[in-house]
């Protein structure tokens, strides 16, 4: 599905990802995790296009994508939930849905599909229905984020990055964040690459997961591994001291 | 009753004026709003409407309408290329150098009509003759109405196209978030492009509806443009409505105010107006609070 080589990008002067390669299998879920700084969230943009990278090879299903500019990687089938949600506050929860589909709007004769799918959004996240004519900004955190989900998803895209979904959440709002996630994947059939900093919540739901730090990746493996290894336990998890504790 | 008679004159002629600053005002906004920038050169398009428009009449020979059309899609070509030419080409210009460029750009589409078209003030026809109309006492002219009826149009033009088309919704976005306006594939070349194609064109329509009331020279621009900008920076730049009242206050405060004090303040009278609000509402007349969680 997607194949990064190598890749090298720059933020402002930083160097902040440092030949980069990971893969996501058609109907994975992968997550990315690592600290602040860690060169995540600019991964996302180097293959949204939003940030160019430089040198490097990314391949989705087989096609490279380095260079091409962010309205051509959406019409290709990947689309990215920005961190921090960034909705179009002054629009109300329908036009943010409406231009999720903004490219298929343009490519035209899809207006029903459209609809279709407006409407299984409202059936996916019922609160967004309710405030379908309530301006974006007024929605709570969650609600943002469910229409940021909502908003990528009416592009239908194959492959969905998400950026810190659960980031300013309420932990039962991130649950239900979480199921939406896991639902994605197994009714949709979307692959999802999937970046937290709740370490924990995330590798549980994930198939695999690589660790960056500092622009590198220093750990890949099976999600439950990574769980169990200590290195990730100690940095990410926090569960030496609980443990100590427990004891 | 005189004085009623003459005030009533004052209030049609000013908000007549104070709807074609309304339209310079809401292309200001417009472009304002996509790329966050002022674009100096707005009056030029103005003058450019009424200029192409007398060219299309008296060279061409087109009738009224359609030399209307010729103006306005000629101005709008101009805005495109001025987009493409001196815009675009800066990806990573600040605001600041981009407005600089508006300026010069301003200046040399000036010289260029002035070397072409000469100094001297031409007179555009009334649409639909002389004869003035009697309302409450006071004179409105037919252009009055043209004004008025072509300023009504566009606003629920402009209406329809922010609010029920999708390029217009992206627009909105765009103006708000061009991160995530990217991210759900919306073209930020594409709306700025858009943006100069809109605002240029209803630049030119407000230069060639008012030409006939105020005859038109390369140099009318200049004025019209800061007047406009005032309306825009009333309406605290982002709001079409605000812009829209910020126009038709400024227009109509300025024509009391010539009529009743002398008519030599008039231009004093708008920029005090633009002063003031910058001094005490830079946000803008009508702006409420925003309605933001985070």
């Amino acid at each position: 599905m997607l194949k990064i080589k190598n890749i090298n990008a720059y933020y402002g002067k930083v160097h902040a990802l440092k030949n980069v390669s990971l893969h996501l299998n058609r109907g994975e879920i992968v997550t990315l995790i690592g600290a602040n700084g860690a060169g995540k969230t600019t991964l996302l943009n180097t293959l949204s296009g939003i940030i160019p990278a430089a040198g490097g090879e990314i391949l989705l299903e087989g096609k490279g994508i380095v260079g091409l500019a962010a309205d051509r990687v959406v019409s290709l089938g990947l689309s990215q939930v920005p961190e921090g949600r960034q909705v179009f506050n002054p629009l109300t929860v329908e036009e943010n849905l409406e231009l999720g589909a903004y490219l298929r709007y343009r490519s035209g004769g899809q207006k029903e599909e459209i609809a279709g799918d407006l409407e299984r959004m409202f059936q996916v996240f019922p609160r967004l229905k309710e405030r379908r004519r309530q301006a974006a900004g007024t929605l709570s955190g969650g609600e943002q984020q469910m229409l940021a989900i909502g908003r990528a998803l009416m592009a239908r895209p194959k492959l969905l990055l998400l950026d810190e979904p659960s980031m300013g959440l309420a932990p039962l709002v991130v649950q239900d964040i979480f199921k939406v996630i896991q639902r994605l994947r197994s009714e949709e059939g979307t692959t999802i690459l999937l970046v937290e900093q709740n370490a924990r919540a995330a590798l549980k739901i994930a198939d695999r997961g690589y660790v960056l730090e500092t622009g590198k990746v220093i750990l890949e493996g099976k999600a439950a591994e990574l769980l169990e290894n200590k290195d990730v336990q100690r940095a990410y998890l926090g569960r030496d001291k609980k443990e100590i504790w427990e004891r | 009753m005189e004085l009623l008679n003459q005030i009533t004159q004052f209030v049609i002629s000013g908000l007549a004026t104070g709807a074609i600053y309304a339209l310079i005002g809401l292309s200001f906004a417009i472009i304002f709003n996509s790329t966050g920038i002022i674009n100096f050169a707005q009056g030029e398009f103005v003058m450019l409407g009424g200029v192409f428009t007398i060219f299309a009449l008296n060279v061409l020979k087109l009738p009224i309408l359609l030399a209307i059309v010729v103006a306005v899609v000629a101005t709008t070509a101009v805005g495109l290329a001025f987009e493409r030419l001196a815009i675009r080409p800066l990806k990573n210009a600040t605001p600041l150098s981009l407005i600089i460029i508006t300026i010069g750009a301003s200046i040399l589409i000036r010289g260029v009509v002035m070397l072409l078209w000469g100094k001297d003030t031409q007179v555009l026809p009334p649409f639909s003759g002389n004869t003035p109309l009697e309302i409450a006492g006071a004179t409105l002219l037919p252009q009055h109405l043209w004004i008025f009826g072509v300023t009504v149009l566009v606003i629920v033009g402009c209406r329809i196209f922010f609010h029920h088309t999708i390029s217009g919704k992206a627009m909105r976005a765009c103006s708000f978030n061009r991160k995530a306006a990217n991210l759900v594939g919306i073209s930020v070349g594409r709306m700025v492009l858009l943006s100069f194609v809109i605002s240029s064109a209803l630049g030119s329509l407000a230069g060639v509806i008012i030409a006939p009331l105020t005859m038109t020279a390369y140099d009318v621009g200049v004025m019209l443009g800061l007047k406009g900008f005032c309306a825009a920076i009333m309406g605290g730049m982002g709001s079409g409505l605000g812009t829209v009242l910020g126009g038709l206050i400024l227009g109509t405060l300025e024509s009391l105010g010539a009529g009743l004090i002398s008519s030599g303040y008039k231009d004093a009278i708008a920029f005090l107006i633009l002063l003031l609000i910058l001094f005490l509402r830079p946000q803008g007349l009508f702006k409420k609070g925003e309605t933001e969680r985070v």
